[in-house]
């Protein structure tokens, strides 16, 4: 159905390192994963600020992240399509992620558009230009799949492409990632990826994850309610740090106001150990201090998967927080990997 | 290019232009309010230039009276003033923030910086202090975004709707200042006051940089119908009308490719009659008329152009809406309202 069988073109998966240093997946973000040009930008300013340390150290360079992007982007073309019509789809300026969105345009050199620079024509996919409609083959979208197309998904939609589901459905278009792919960001999904892989792959795991309780089966729900000091919930649809309860680090009313919601909508949660996760020195008010990382690498799938070496290091900038997410004031370190 | 593109840059020149030509047309009759005069002259002045620029009612609606300061404040940095001076930095500054990636650094840290730095004049109280001096700094930073465009960006597409945009606002803004005095002499009753004449045509020369002009060209006397060639007819002179509407029709066969064949001929049209126009036809059926007919007719070039290349004027009002994504929050831009809101003002 989709080319190449391939739905998720670009994945970004948190990694945590924890305990012993055993490395886990914390989680998969398979819809539309950001903060790629923060691991671009983060190393050019490391290079500007500090070359020495470049000259003395054998870093591995990922400036090349755009034309591995463009390559599987190109890969995901229609078949029939020799020099495909390329764009990246944003929300517009005021979305927050509106700089990584121009910016992975620019490098790339393709056009960055919003849903009013297209229409659909007889399911062909075409961006108004000053000299009149252009075909557009693949579309990288950095919009959620709810506002794609208001004949199809929300109505009320005036960020998407009516008709763009429709053209996408006669394999006349190619969404990167693709339509769906969101599910895999459900934290109820999450537990379930090791089987996966043994299945489809044959293959044993190798990275774990991390024990998780379904809240939604009954003996989980009573493990979770009976250690809820101790564990992290999360929302199975959240994401941003919002709407999740750190046990250690709540007071007894915030644990009070959880165990109310879990009891009330116990198939809304997924719950985990705390981790002890590891900590970088990081330059803070006080001075140089351990603060808790984690660590995005992003993935590409077209001709085959491939991945720069590196990837956005994600820090929790208050101290003894677990919680990275920038949208919950966390910050991001330049992240290397040594070539011997 | 992308026509949304082209759009946001042929609206950042058109309000970086506007802004520059507001702040001449300002300076032109600050001066002149200077002079000795009764209050009912001096008045009609700030009257004749809020209803040249189609903005007598929104002025109306907030303020009484015709005092130098109200007009000159509503003018520079009225909020519900849509082409005040700080609405038209802040639009020319926020059409290149959604377009940045196709335009270069140099020129969006020009405008932006202009935009940063007319806040905090205007907050040091600038305008109450020396409106003199911050008219020469908006003309200066309008010299210098134009600078920044001819000496560092790409001859392409965009460069050349950037350009399209500057001399479309030009021609209007121009044509818009030669109106204001002559609908002036007009409406005076006293027509014996031939000293104060040549301030008030003075005053018009300077605010479009054309006093010296005038000096070069004619070395003569100043008279109402020599003014009145030099900036519809005098085409050696970039901002004349038929300076500006040559420049216009040029970059229409730039961007054209073959297309709109109508557009083209009608700015053709245009700019052959400037070319070969005498003053003394223009002035035979009335000044004043024949701006009308010209300022009509180079409205009806920029909404060609809109529909030709850019984004079609007066799109469906979009609703805004949010969506909690990945740590992210998508709204939908209000750009194409403030555009539209600008157009309906001149």
């Amino acid at each position: 159905m989709v080319v190449r069988d391939i739905y998720a073109h670009i994945a970004g998966i948190d990694i945590v390192r924890a305990g012993q240093g055993e490395f886990y997946v914390l989680e998969d973000n398979l819809r539309v994963p950001s903060g790629v040009s923060y691991m671009l930008e983060n190393r050019k300013m490391m290079m500007r600020l500090f070359p020495d340390l470049f000259s003395r150290n054998r870093v591995a360079p990922v400036a090349h992240y755009p034309d591995l992007l463009l390559d599987a982007l190109r890969a995901a073309a229609p078949e029939g399509s020799d020099n495909p019509g390329i764009v990246v789809l944003t929300p517009g300026m005021y979305n927050s992620a509106y700089f990584e969105h121009a910016f992975l345009a620019q490098q790339m050199g393709v056009e960055l558009v919003e849903g009013q620079d297209l229409f659909v024509e007889n399911d062909y996919v075409y961006m108004r230009t000053t000299q009149g409609p252009q075909r557009v083959d693949v579309i990288y979208r950095r919009l959620d799949d709810d506002f794609l197309d208001p004949l199809v998904f929300r109505p009320d939609s005036t960020l998407g492409v009516p008709g763009l589901i429709s053209a996408y459905r006669a394999g006349n278009v190619s969404l990167c990632n693709a339509v769906g792919t969101g599910i895999a960001d459900d934290k109820s999904i999450y537990p379930y990826v090791p089987d996966m892989i043994r299945f489809y792959l044959g293959e044993e795991p190798i990275l774990k994850n991390v024990p998780t309780w379904m809240c939604r089966k009954a003996d989980d729900l009573k493990h979770v309610l009976d250690h809820l000091p101790e564990l992290v919930v999360k929302e199975t649809h959240g994401a941003g740090g919002y709407g999740m309860l750190v046990g250690p680090a709540s007071s007894a009313a915030e644990i009070e106001a959880f165990r109310a919601a879990l009891v009330a909508n116990p198939d809304k949660y997924i719950a985990q150990p705390t981790l002890a996760l590891s900590t970088c020195p990081t330059y803070v008010e006080a001075g140089i201090a351990p603060r808790h990382i984690d660590l995005r690498p992003f993935v590409l799938s077209g001709h085959d998967v491939r991945m720069v070496p590196g990837g956005l290091t994600r820090v929790a900038l208050r101290e003894g927080s677990l919680v990275v997410n920038s949208s919950q004031g966390g910050g991001t370190k330049d992240t290397w990997v040594l070539e011997r | 290019m992308l026509s949304r593109t082209a759009d946001h840059l042929f609206w950042m020149a058109r309000y970086t232009e506007r802004a520059e030509n507001t702040a001449r047309m300002l300076d032109a009759n600050y001066q002149l309010s200077l002079l000795p005069q009764s209050d009912e002259y001096a008045e009609l002045g700030w009257r004749a230039m809020l209803s040249i620029s189609e903005l007598s009612g929104v002025y109306a609606a907030g303020h009484q009276g015709m005092k130098s300061r109200d007009v000159i404040d509503f003018m520079a940095r009225d909020a519900s003033n849509p082409s005040s001076i700080v609405n038209c930095l802040r639009a020319a500054r926020e059409n290149t923030r959604a377009v940045r990636s196709s335009t270069n650094s140099e020129l969006w840290e020009s405008l932006n910086t202009t935009w940063l730095e007319c806040q905090r004049l205007l907050a040091g109280g600038i305008l109450e202090r020396d409106p003199y001096e911050f008219f020469e700094w908006v003309k200066f930073r309008s010299h210098l975004s134009r600078g920044v465009q001819l000496g560092t960006l790409v001859k392409d597409d965009a460069f050349w709707f950037m350009r399209l945009g500057t001399f479309i606002e030009r021609a209007d803004n121009t044509a818009r200042i030669l109106d204001v005095k002559f609908e002036m002499l007009e409406q005076r009753a006293d027509t014996s006051a031939q000293p104060f004449d040549y301030y008030h045509w003075t005053a018009v020369l300077r605010s479009v940089s054309g006093f010296e002009v005038y000096r070069k060209v004619y070395r003569d006397v100043i008279t109402p119908e020599r003014v009145a060639g030099l900036l519809i007819l005098y085409g050696d002179w970039p901002r004349s009308l038929a300076a500006s509407i040559a420049e216009v029709e040029q970059l229409i066969g730039r961007v054209a490719y073959g297309r709109a064949s109508e557009t083209a001929r009608l700015a053709a049209q245009l700019s052959a009659e400037l070319r070969d126009g005498r003053i003394q036809n223009i002035l035979k059926g009335g000044l004043h008329a024949y701006l009308v007919d010209f300022l009509a007719r180079v409205n009806d070039l920029a909404s060609r152009i809109s529909r030709d290349f850019l984004v079609p004027l007066a799109p469906p009002k979009p609703a805004t809406q949010t969506q909690s994504g990945e740590s992210q929050t998508q709204t939908q831009s209000g750009e194409s309202q403030t555009q539209t809101a600008g157009v309906a003002v001149r």
